[in-house]
């Protein structure tokens, strides 16, 4: 038995090993992000699953809607417009999917009890969770939008590369901003909201215009696009990716842009205020970070 | 180093935790204090539901209790938790934290990271940590395809990762086989003892082995700490006489010739020896069970036998085991309080299912 593992790294005594600097204190949030982050990043190298059903089905469900508008002989760019769409829903799924209910899976696991029980903060798991996700996430859309752009030749035109990949990131950090919430309420309302989830799906599919210009919607539009971020975003990234494209405008990219920070900012903030209310409230009442609650 | 620790490792006074749950609210704990030294391997024994886990929680800043107040190392578990998880760590039996898709190594290395070890650091202290544990041929091995023991020697390894001052098991060897429970009692013990001041709260309801591992024990029930001790103090509690087994090479008259001697509460025939006396076979030893008085009765027995021409061949003080100070306590036995679906009687029988709290205590709902 290897006894030096068992000394470990000597402190003067426990209170000095718990008297952090705020530089230790920043590090070790810091480092729980990667921590957090890593099992996404291994795990999608060893579930080659992934390239059925987060790239092939998607591909397909993609490909019907070029058919349609083949068949309906759209001008070219509603082309584009769908398989950006398609792209885009690799990372919808995730956050809805995978990003919200994974504390509430952390808890059954009895992962989440180690995780309050750890020095870090907390929101460090929820911002590991969203960059091992997108990473993941992105690897996919990246598939998709480069094989359907070849398949169905889509001619991208682009004069605002910079603002193109701003508002790109930014709806990535608006979306999971969003899950992180979402995240939250689900550990809060478990199945309930689960269900919630499944109901809304279809509806914030449609007025997300994953397929189309979501202005067409009118009204509707325009409320997901003050409040849906996969709306704004892809509203944003179709006008700056086919410029001079036809089809109905309410925003202009850089509004947009605006919008998604202020949706980054206040889904970030109110999951940090959620997760620290039902930490407080699983201290006080002892049951969201016990297993089979 | 123990030196510059002057706080108790645990000082918890007056803890009730309440749980609200239907018909009516449950009393997990009610109003337990406890205070540990540093470098003390203390255990929590009691049966299922007795508030064990609860107050665990409570300590590891899980939980809120309901009324009353605890540090740790002189840190309150109410405003000082990020101290407190700065220097502790928990490790529960049956535990299935973590992600399957890793490996033991990568698993490890992950939960270090939330320890602020530098990602170079950890992965020395995760293999350092594997050799340690004895899971150097599972190093690369996915998660998901541990044994129980091999997983919870994992788990063990995943405590140790920040050094803890105080490790916290809950229940570490349940559904452990016999060879693994005695694997994981040693590293315990073996990493306890390697520096001073390090301090491990244990609960358990494995009588064996809260003694053997355990310098002092509190024997919990219904929420309530009802003896605390080292196991040899808590035995003297159910010890008002002194019980000896004594076995000769022949013993005229039989047993009841040491009965009539003076501060000899008894005398009987042993039941797995020869008793002695008209009709015992010659050429067995005779084996005699004594209850004296107390033990300087046994100066008068001795100096008897040898007037009588027996020869002492062995001679056996026998102590009452926790079993027995459980039943003089509790009023009942362990398994008893524990319910027909439970293993009381060591790590060696099928495992309970795996709950985070106790089946025995309240589905906590909301507190009181």
């Amino acid at each position: 038995m290897t006894t030096r593992a068992f000394v470990g790294r000597p402190t003067a005594g426990p209170r000095e090993a718990a008297d952090w600097s705020r530089g230790q204190v920043l590090s070790n949030d810091l480092r729980s992000v990667v921590g957090r982050a890593f099992p996404r990043v291994r795990g999608m190298a060893r579930e080659p699953s992934w390239l059925l059903f987060e790239i092939l089905l998607p591909f397909l469900t993609t490909s019907s809607f070029v058919f349609v508008y083949q068949a309906l002989h759209a001008p070219p760019e509603y082309i584009g417009f769908v398989v950006l769409g398609g792209a885009m829903t690799a990372f919808w799924l995730n956050v809805v999917w995978m990003m919200a209910a994974q504390l509430y899976w952390e808890k059954d696991q009895g992962n989440l009890e180690l995780y309050f029980a750890a020095p870090m903060d907390v929101m460090s798991v929820l911002f590991g969770m969203a960059i091992g996700g997108l990473i993941m996430s992105a690897t996919r859309a990246a598939v998709v939008l480069v094989v359907a752009s070849v398949v169905y030749r889509v001619q991208f035109s682009v004069e605002q590369w910079g603002l193109l990949l701003l508002v790109f990131f930014l709806t990535l950090a608006a979306l999971y901003g969003l899950g992180m919430v979402l995240a939250s309420l689900f550990l809060m309302w478990g199945r309930e909201a689960w269900h919630l989830t499944q109901l809304l799906a279809e509806p914030v599919y449609f007025v997300s215009g994953l397929n189309f210009p979501v202005a067409a919607l009118g009204r509707i539009g325009a409320l997901a696009l003050a409040t849906i971020p996969l709306a704004t975003g892809l509203d944003a990234m179709r006008q700056l990716a086919f410029s001079g494209s036809v089809g109905p405008v309410f925003l202009s990219p850089e509004v947009e842009a605006l919008i998604l920070i202020a949706m980054t900012v206040l889904f970030v903030l109110l999951a940090r205020f959620m997760l620290r209310t039902l930490e407080e409230r699983a201290r006080r009442e002892g049951r969201l970070t016990v297993r089979w609650r | 180093m123990s030196a510059q620790i002057v706080a108790p490792a645990i000082d918890a006074r007056g803890i009730r935790r309440v749980y609200a749950a239907k018909p009516e609210p449950v009393t997990a704990l009610a109003g337990v204090d406890l205070e540990v030294h540093p470098g003390e391997l203390f255990g929590l024994l009691g049966p299922n539901g007795a508030g064990k886990t609860t107050l665990i929680k409570i300590l590891t800043t899980l939980l809120l209790p309901s009324a009353g107040t605890a540090r740790v190392f002189g840190f309150d578990i109410e405003k000082e938790t990020k101290q407190i998880r700065r220097i502790m760590n928990m490790v529960a039996g049956g535990e299935q934290s973590g992600y399957g898709i890793l490996t033991v190594r990568e698993q490890l290395w992950m939960f270090s990271q939330f320890y602020g070890l530098g990602s170079r650091e950890g992965w020395g202290r995760v293999d350092e940590l594997i050799d340690a544990v004895g899971l150097e041929e599972q190093r690369q091995q996915r998660v998901s395809s541990l044994s129980t023991g091999q997983r919870q020697k994992m788990n063990f390894a995943r405590g140790l990762l920040n050094d803890p001052w105080i490790l916290f098991l809950d229940e570490p060897t349940l559904g452990l086989d016999v060879s693994a429970a005695r694997a994981v009692r040693e590293l315990v013990t073996g990493w306890q003892a390697a520096v001073p001041g390090r301090t491990v709260l244990l609960t358990t309801h494995y009588m064996a082995e809260a003694d053997e591992l355990c310098e002092r024990i509190a024997i919990v029930d219904r929420g309530r700490v009802l003896a605390i001790g080292t196991p040899a103090e808590l035995k003297q509690r159910v010890q008002r006489e002194s019980i000896f087994r004594i076995e000769l090479d022949r013993l005229t008259g039989g047993p009841t010739v040491l009965a009539r001697l003076p501060g000899v509460v008894s005398a009987t025939a042993a039941a797995d020896g020869n008793g002695g006396g008209e009709g015992a076979d010659p050429r067995r030893t005779v084996a005699v069970s004594l209850v004296l008085h107390d033990d300087a009765a046994l100066g008068g027995v001795v100096g008897a036998l040898g007037g009588l021409g027996s020869r002492i061949l062995a001679l056996r003080k026998s102590e009452p085991t926790l079993e027995e100070v459980f039943v003089e306590l509790v009023g009942r036995g362990l398994e008893d309080a524990e319910g027909p679906a439970t293993n009381g009687s060591g790590p060696i029988g099928p495992s309970r299912p795996e709950t985070a709290h106790e089946p025995g205590e309240p589905e906590p709902e909301e507190v009181g």
